[in-house]
């Protein structure tokens, strides 16, 4: 098993911890894993990236041209990576922002409305959790008791009692997203 | 499932986790991207409360060297860090730490450059670590990583090889490895060494009290007298020989039959493995030597491999080429050797490598 993810959106969307998370959660379940970021600008408001990459074996490139899925949070990076998504490979992104949706028919292509959803219920925070549960009912890498174990070790001791939260916000996302084609 | 002692850490937050494990007793720094969390993850880690090891910010990085050189002249085992820019000012210092044969570390989170340059990785300061940076004729031993596991294994390397030799060591990562999270597993706390087993251990040479000796140490790079600059050099260089002879080190991912080898260091050296696998997969006989000492350069196994009939050498750096003229003394003539990289804070794919092996060796 190899999964080479990217996670791109704006500066503040939560791209980098949701990265975490997943690797971390890799980590529980005795993968191997890579977190590799965009650093820099993205912390004053512009565009954010992360590559994850999970393997059942040693990692060698922790960078990639090509992606088994993508999770695109704003226009700007589906722009940049539609077109770097693997034919046959995975492509979620969120509605909100998105004027121009994805046109590739060679990839399976799955949208969540997170955004709205973290809106009408008034938990923004939740936002990035959500989305990371639409990934794993489409791509389930690692087990939900995995990713809870690697959300508690990638947060501070003071954000523990947001956890039971968390765990709805990623079940609810994995009944929210919806295959588009 | 029980838990394991594995953490997912950045390389830079792991060299600061590295440094207060292995008994560091000092660290001083000063704040620059893509590197700022070694001293951040220290000051959450507060040593000088557990272990007692000093972390200052100092006002400059020509503050930070020099106080890195005052410590090493106690016998205290010490460090900085810094990125390119920073580095390019601490060189003076360095210089002088090694004209005075003090053992400290220097760890360089690479940046592009030249100038101020980006805060993106870059492997553009090879020349500056490897052939100089600060004045006159010294080396640094120049340790390589390239995964966040050996972030924490050279800082503790490291340390023993500036001790044994007395000569200062420098860590080349860049902002790719300082960067990413990886795996890593965490040496066990080992306690500081003592005052009294620092003037046991170091007292031929430390400035830290005579001891009862009838000579005081005095470290100096000042020599007025020419025949007394040439008795240092001439130290200074059978050491050198002495370490070239004994501390080369590197990696070999499937040379054994390999038509055809790459030659990368740290980050590079991680896409190029990718390389490898690749070229296998397409029936092309591909290796990887990855040097993990650039100072000393691992040029005897880059010299079998042309003599033994490896057609082409590819360096692939990234930066406009600057290993790639060792890689040529190395094969001295007898296979091709190319360059290929890039710069500004860029990075090569595994697949833009392959290409370019094929454009240049695989006809």
């Amino acid at each position: 098993m190899k999964e080479i993810l990217i996670i791109a959106g704006f500066g503040g969307q939560g791209v980098l911890s949701m990265g975490k998370i997943l690797a971390y959660s890799g980590v529980m379940q005795d993968f191997e894993v890579t977190w590799m970021p965009s650093y820099g600008p993205e912390m004053r408001g512009g565009t954010a990236n992360v590559t994850v990459i999970v393997s059942d074996k040693k990692i060698s490139s922790p960078i990639s041209d090509v992606y088994d899925s993508a999770i695109i949070l704003n226009q700007q990076s589906m722009d940049k990576f539609e077109s770097k998504v693997k034919p046959g490979g995975v492509l979620i992104y969120d509605t909100n922002g998105i004027i121009n949706p994805p046109t590739r028919t060679d990839i399976e292509i799955y949208a969540i409305d997170a955004a709205a959803e973290c809106a009408r219920m008034g938990q923004a925070k939740m936002f990035n959790t959500m989305i990371l549960g639409g990934y794993l009912k489409v791509k389930p890498i690692v087990k939900l008791e995995n990713v809870m174990a690697g959300l508690k070790k990638s947060l501070p001791e003071r954000a523990w009692p947001m956890l039971p939260q968390n765990e709805q916000a990623i079940l609810h996302g994995a009944e929210i997203i919806r295959k588009v084609k | 499932m029980a838990e394991k002692d594995i953490r997912l850490m950045k390389g830079n937050e792991v060299i600061a986790h590295a440094a207060v494990r292995c008994g560091c007793d000092g660290y001083f720094g000063y704040p620059i991207t893509p590197q700022s969390e070694v001293m951040e993850t220290l000051m959450e880690l507060r040593p000088w409360e557990s272990t007692g090891m000093v972390v200052l910010q100092a006002e400059s990085e020509i503050s930070s060297i020099n106080m890195v050189y005052g410590g090493a002249a106690t016998g205290k085992k010490v460090m900085t860090s810094s990125s390119s820019p920073g580095v390019s000012l601490m060189s003076e210092g360095i210089s002088y730490i090694a004209a005075c044969e003090l053992p400290c570390l220097i760890v360089n989170c690479q940046r592009g450059g030249p100038g101020l340059g980006t805060i993106q990785p870059s492997q553009g300061d090879y020349f500056q670590a490897c052939k100089g940076g600060g004045h006159g004729d010294y080396h640094l031993i120049v340790l390589a990583p390239s995964s966040v596991q050996e972030m924490h294994d050279f800082v503790i390397l490291a340390f023993d090889l500036a001790f044994k030799y007395r000569t200062p060591a420098m860590l080349l990562a860049d902002g790719a490895i300082g960067q990413m999270m990886e795996k890593v597993v965490l040496a066990p706390q080992q306690p500081r060494r003592t005052d009294e087993q620092i003037a046991e251990e170091c007292k031929d040479w430390a400035a830290c009290g005579k001891g009862g000796r009838k000579d005081r140490n005095i470290c100096t790079s000042l020599f007025l007298q020419s025949e007394e600059l040439k008795v240092l050099n001439d130290r200074l260089q059978a050491k050198y020989k002495q370490i070239e002879a004994a501390e080369a080190c590197w990696e070999e991912i499937e040379c054994d039959d390999a038509e055809y080898v790459l030659v990368a260091f740290g980050s590079s050296a991680r896409i190029c493995s990718a390389t490898v696998e690749a070229a296998r997969a397409e029936g092309i006989k591909l290796g990887l030597l990855r040097p993990i000492t650039l100072w000393p350069f691992p040029a005897k196994p880059l010299a079998e491999f042309a003599e033994r009939g490896v057609k082409g050498f590819l360096s692939v750096e990234l930066n406009a080429g600057q290993m790639v003229e060792d890689v040529r003394l190395a094969v001295n003539g007898k296979a091709q050797v190319e360059h290929f990289g890039t710069t500004g804070g860029m990075m090569v794919s595994p697949d833009d490598v392959l290409a370019e092996l094929k454009s240049k060796f695989v006809k």
